[in-house]
């Protein structure tokens, strides 16, 4: 997903993207992530919230429903209805500029999140009702739709939203020969580069958005690089949403006895190395 | 699997870790930009054997740092400051400064912001294999990041950083080899400072971190004395702080307004004219107004004011004490602005280059010689500019990023291909991509505040050096509009195609009204061979009464294309028909061109005939104009009507006639030049190709004229006269004729001093009869080819022909000066130049054939449309000559990776720094530079080279017959390919 119009900045000339040191312009190595930093604390009247920062970009996502439709003619019959909002906050981006909803822009970023979540998300067990998720934008530095994404599977998650799996988005870029992980707005500028949503456990991919030329052997190695930085990526926000249930079950009073219950892990079949991690 | 990880930065660290800050673009619009940095500690330090950073095998630099310095026999490691880049380059690429090197980041970035073409080199040097040269990024290790205080300006902050650097360097040596218990203590190398920025020393002592200039650096070291050599002058090392962001300076003076332009030149206080860069000096160009006999010339760039080659300018004119002569020296673009930077940041103002090259102007100011004064001005506006699009190269040093996949915004510069242009920044997104084509670029503006015009990208043409991308760039650099013909223009041309036939002669048809029946005339063409458009005709016959009658037979273009349809109005737009070595760009579509109108041999063919009766002695008894149908009974080329002409054996009517022709065509010559007609040279050589399909040039040949070639040349001259004369007398007012202005005197006025002083010779330039008579006497016994060299150099002070309207000009300036003719026009090439077709028409009218167009009888029409048809037939030209110039540089690559191409050259200009030669044998000229020291007079043309011992020194004068040695180098910067020539005899040049 390219950067919002208005979010490239005027490209800071004479920065190298990946130096011969091996270093890109943050100090980044190539496969180094960004920091990812992940706030499930509720908010107002939504069913689950999360915020989210992967480095600059900031998106913070609310959940509401399962719910009755306001309108009944939208709902279908057999399944829930999954219903994106997305809100590019006007000093998000580099230069300050309000977007209305129908800003196409914007509008293709929520089709993209519901694309994404459609099969995911169980929408089965609740006919005729909708999910409403609002994503709001509120800083932007490269890797919106991946912070999007990932916002948004914290965000159902903490609404106890039956998910067939985590949602793991990353963006992966070409400069030269060497892939580079987790873009920045600086390299998104410069690079050629793909967003790509996992389902860590199954492997399968729900998302895979390039928007610009790229050959086709280099896609194929970048697309397989952001499939493995998604189980990076879930690992940590598996970590976020277990250290919110203990908080949650801790406050109930009802914590697990202690034992090695607590180690098993029932949800997810990771594969072993990112199941080392506890 | 690689390892995927994620960065924490820790919120703790924010405040070095995450800059926010606001910046006003050039439009006034605030942007908000965002800056994450990430801070480690597995920066390595690139020592060998460091116990810390052990794990990076990579290390350059050895443990003990070098020991050859007398000032740190501990042993040291240089830490450099980025002026000792900036200033010093030259000092640290050499193979003599060989201490190991550690190289900041924080010094890398801004040598890149200050000159791009710097830190290319710095690169090179980093990745050469003699340097041991550590890049250590300081900025992402966590004890080494500095982040910019209040108030201080970012180069005091990256100075602190260099410091802070150098001593976590010094410390961190100290900690790594702690003192071993019982081995007596190692002496710590030492991390120097080397800086030329006095205030950094001073701050540094202060902390505590040995710090030295690079000058007394050098003077302790081990080869000072060669090493000194390489300092740059003291005076340029005082380099400016980088200055904030704020107005940009302004460059140039402003234009004035229009409306005072126009009061001014009406008053003759400013002068209008067309400006001329000069070719050999970047920093030179001339202004020809009618005001001065020689034109104003503008020095220097404030002078010149933003002009490009071309434009329409208004000159304001100096107080004759300050008038000059023009420099003698060449200065080029390409080497005194390598170091030039295309972005267009703030320190355009006063950089090593602006001083440069006023350290050139300077230079040359003191020596300019005070005799050939010229009237100097400045520009002080612009009427009209004339930018187009230029095919340029993009200079591979102005990029700062080569990589293929980089799709960043980059600021570069392109250099056209005409020495005439200056170099056009440009901004692009697929600079790698580009690089090593030719490309095409307009010129957008050229604001006061910009040394250079900025332009824009149009589209890529092809690798340089391909033959299509030469073509192509040929074309479109002379404006040779080269598309193919349209379906209007097409649907112009006869229904039945190439099928077309003269019908069969009866009354009713149209073609055959009003047409004589020349068919059983023996008429042949002597064209050059492998002429497919085959425009004239010739035949001659014995009269009854003595005298011979002979005919001149043009195809008859104006019999298919019709005034004021598609087909026409594109011939008139086209003007020309364009002839490259291996391409011809036609006027007219081929099928009326090279078959319905071309007088092939053996078919009949529609033809406009002259018929003279001439004398024996080729006096004219009358002459008559007829449209007709005729039927070539052979076409010759040059060499087979020359070799049938002398062969003695050969007797039929063809060669007989071929002979009258002949016998006439000597007596019309001899008149002529006893009229006072000049008999000019200009360097023509003709490209041998191998074959059709691979088009390598194989021979560069000059060309020879046979007595044929004069034969067809003049009867042409003949028929083209009588025409003038016919249609002259018909259309006072709107005839289409070709006149020759006779050159001012001052044109001959170098040239008649450097035939004076150098030859003793004298040129008469009264008249064309006086000029023919003193060129013929301008003869060196020993030289034959020293005549032509004359006759080239004074073809070069004539002005050119042109064509005008009878009726817009006096009727005493009609002369044709080259031909000693009083009145002439062009009438028997109308497949290939527009004028001719023209002229037909008007004859056509003239004899009552047809009646004339309504847009003939426009005096304005016609002036309109000449001045287009001059234009193009001038660029015609130059494409031509510069297709022929491509191939023999191709030949002479060809030829110069086989052996060593050493050729005769003749002196035909000094300059004070080297020589402009002209091979005659190639039609080449160029330029001999000599890097060392020589030794120049002005006066006397001659230039004296010292030998490589400096005792005796050889002098070189104009006209002067040297040997010299050409190669094709391909430029670095522009992937143009160069014509290098050295002198080989009298003196070796290569050496110096």
């Amino acid at each position: 997903m390219p950067p919002l119009p208005g979010t490239s900045l005027p490209p800071r000339r004479r920065v190298d993207i990946l130096n011969d040191g091996g270093y890109r312009s943050d100090g980044r190595r190539q496969y180094e992530l960004r920091d990812i930093t992940i706030d499930m604390t509720p908010q107002g009247s939504a069913d689950g919230c999360a915020s989210i920062a992967h480095g600059l970009t900031q998106v913070s996502v609310s959940v509401f429903g399962p719910r009755e439709a306001k309108q009944r003619s939208q709902t279908l019959h057999d399944r829930a209805v999954l219903n994106v909002e997305v809100n590019v906050l006007p000093f998000s981006t580099g230069e300050r500029r309000r977007r209305g909803r129908a800003d196409r822009r914007i509008l293709e970023l929520a089709a993209s999140i519901k694309a994404t979540f459609e099969p995911v998300v169980q929408t089965t067990l609740y006919p005729r009702a909708q999910i409403d998720i609002f994503v709001s934008v509120q800083q932007q530095d490269g890797g919106l739709l991946p912070a999007c994404i990932n916002g948004t599977t914290l965000a159902l998650a903490a609404a106890g939203v039956p998910l067939l799996d985590f949602v793991c988005a990353v963006s992966a870029g070409v400069h030269g020969a060497a892939a580079l992980l987790d873009l920045s707005a600086l390299e998104e500028g410069d690079l050629p580069h793909a967003a790509v949503a996992v389902l860590p456990r199954t492997k399968r991919v729900t998302l895979a958005a390039l928007e610009t030329r790229l050959h086709v052997d280099r896609f194929a190695e970048v697309f397989r690089l952001a499939c493995d930085a998604g189980q990076t990526i879930h690992a940590e926000m598996r970590r976020a949403v277990r250290t919110r249930t203990q908080e949650l079950v801790a406050a109930m009073g009802a914590g697990p006895r202690a034992g090695p219950g607590e180690h098993v892990d029932r949800d997810v079949a990771m594969d072993d190395d990112a199941a080392a991690d506890y | 699997m690689v390892e995927i990880t994620i960065r924490k930065r820790p919120r703790t660290e924010a405040v070095v870790t995450q800059r926010k800050f606001f910046k006003k673009t050039a439009r006034g619009k605030v942007i908000k930009v965002l800056r994450e940095r990430y801070l480690r500690d597995d920066v390595t330090c690139g020592i060998e054997g460091c116990r810390v950073c052990s794990e990076s095998s990579d290390a350059t630099l050895p443990s003990s740092g070098s020991l050859d310095h007398s000032s740190y026999p501990d042993g040291h490691f240089v830490l450099p400051d980025t002026n000792v880049f900036l200033a010093q380059m030259d000092l640290m690429e050499s193979p003599l400064f060989s201490p190991p090197i550690i190289l900041l980041q924080t010094v890398m970035e801004e040598v890149r912001h200050r000159s791009l073409p710097l830190y290319n080199r710095l690169k090179a040097l980093v990745k050469a294999d003699d340097k041991q040269i550590w890049v250590f990024y300081n900025e992402y290790r966590s004890e080494t990041a500095v982040i910019r205080e209040e108030g201080e300006t970012p180069n005091d902050r990256n100075d602190r950083g260099i410091r802070k650097a150098t001593s976590w360097y010094n410390s961190h040596i100290s900690i790594t080899r702690p003192p071993v218990k019982g081995q007596p203590n190692r002496p710590l190398p030492t991390v120097v400072l080397l800086t030329d920025d006095v205030a950094n020393r001073q701050k540094a002592e202060k902390e505590g971190i040995a710090c030295i200039s690079v000058r007394k650096y050098v003077e302790a070291s081990k080869d000072s004395g060669k090493l000194s050599d390489l300092l740059s002058a003291p005076g340029s090392d005082n380099i400016e702080p980088t200055r904030a962001a704020g107005a940009r300076q302004v460059l140039y003076p402003d234009y004035l307004p229009m409306s005072t332009l126009i009061a001014g030149v009406k008053a003759g206080q400013l002068h209008q004219g067309h400006f001329n860069a000069n070719q050999y000096n970047y920093l030179e160009g001339n202004v020809p107004v009618s005001a001065f006999e020689k034109p104003i010339l503008l020095i220097g760039r404030e002078n010149m004011n933003r002009a490009v080659q071309g434009d329409v300018v208004v000159v304001e004119v100096f107080d004759p004490k300050e008038w000059k002569a023009p420099a003698d020296e060449v200065v080029d673009q390409e080497t005194t602005l390598k170091n030039d930077d295309a972005d267009d940041s703030e320190e355009e103002v006063e950089d090593e280059e602006g001083i440069t090259e006023r350290k050139v102007m300077q230079s040359e100011a003191s020596i300019r010689s005070l005799s050939a004064k010229q009237p100097t001005g400045r520009i002080v506006g612009i009427i009209k500019r004339n930018w187009r699009s230029y095919v340029c190269h993009i200079e591979s040093t102005s990029l700062m990023s080569s990589n293929p996949t980089s799709l960043s915004q980059q600021t570069v510069f392109a250099t056209p291909v005409s020495r005439l242009l200056p170099r056009i920044r440009m901004r692009t997104r697929q600079a790698p991509t580009l690089l090593g084509q030719k490309i095409l670029v307009t010129i957008d503006r050229w604001d006061a505040t910009s040394r250079y015009p900025d332009g824009h990208f149009v589209r890529a043409l092809g690798r340089a050096e391909s033959k299509e991308a030469e073509q192509e760039s040929l074309l479109l650099e002379y404006d040779v509009p080269y598309r193919p013909f349209g379906k209007a223009i097409l649907d112009c041309l006869p229904s039945e195609g190439d099928a077309w036939v003269v019908p069969p002669k009866a009354d009713a048809v149209p073609e055959w009204k009003d047409r004589e029946d020349l068919r059983g005339l023996i008429i042949c063409s002597i064209d050059p061979p492998g002429c497919q458009d085959i425009d004239d005709a010739l035949h001659a016959r014995p009269l009854p009464n003595g005298n011979i009658e002979a005919g001149v037979h043009i195809a008859d273009v104006s019999h298919f294309v019709h005034p004021d349809t598609p087909m026409d109005n594109e011939a008139a737009a086209r003007g020309s028909t364009v002839y490259l070595v291996d391409k011809r760009i036609d006027m007219l579509p081929s099928l009326l061109g090279t078959n319905l109108c071309s007088l092939r041999p053996h078919v009949e063919r529609l033809a406009f005939s002259v018929i003279w009766e001439l004398t024996p002695e080729a006096d004219i008894v009358n002459v008559r104009f007829t449209k007709s149908v005729i039927a070539s009974k052979s076409a010759f080329t040059y060499d087979e009507a020359q070799v049938r002409k002398d062969d003695p054996n050969l007797n039929d009517d063809l060669t007989k006639s071929i002979r009258l022709l002949n016998s006439l065509a000597q007596k019309l010559k001899a008149g002529r030049m006893a009229a006072g007609a000049l008999n000019l040279a200009s360097p023509e050589v003709k490209i041998h190709l191998d074959s059709a399909e691979s088009s390598d040039p194989i021979d560069v040949e000059q060309k020879v004229l046979k007595e044929t070639n004069s034969l067809v040349e003049e009867f042409m001259l003949l028929a083209n006269i009588s025409v003038a004369q016919k249609i002259q007398e018909t259309f006072p007012q709107t005839a289409v004729l070709r006149r020759h202005l006779p050159p001012p005197p001052t044109n001959f006025e170098k040239l008649k001093d450097i035939l004076q002083k150098r030859k003793g010779m004298t040129l008469d330039v009264s008249s064309s009869g006086a000029l023919a008579a003193s060129l013929d006497q301008c003869v060196d016994l020993e030289e034959p080819a020293f005549n032509t060299l004359v006759r080239i150099m004074t073809t070069r002070c004539m002005l050119s022909a042109e064509y005008f309207c009878s009726g817009s000009v006096a009727r005493d300036t009609f002369g044709h000066y080259g031909l000693a003719s009083p009145i002439y026009t062009h009438f028997t090439s109308p497949i290939r130049r527009y004028a001719d077709v023209l002229a037909h028409r008007q004859l056509a009218a003239a004899i009552n054939f047809s009646p004339l167009h309504a847009t003939l009888h426009s005096k304005s029409h016609i002036e309109r449309v000449l001045e287009i048809v001059n234009r193009r037939h001038r660029m015609a030209q130059m494409a031509g000559r510069a297709s022929v110039e491509f191939y023999v540089g191709l030949a002479l690559k060809s030829r110069s990776e086989k052996e060593t191409v050493i050729e005769d050259a003749f002196v035909i200009r000094t300059f004070r720094n080297g020589l402009g030669v002209f091979v005659s044998k190639l039609g080449i000229e160029g330029l001999v530079m000599f890097k060392r020291e020589i030794q120049f007079d002005a006066d006397n043309y001659t230039i004296s080279v010292p030998s490589a011992s400096g005792a005796e020194s050889t002098t070189i004068a104009v006209f002067d017959k040297v040997r010299v040695q050409i190669e094709v180098e391909k430029d670095k910067n522009t992937q143009r390919g160069k014509v290098k020539m050295t002198l080989v005899s009298p003196i070796d040049s290569r050496a110096l």
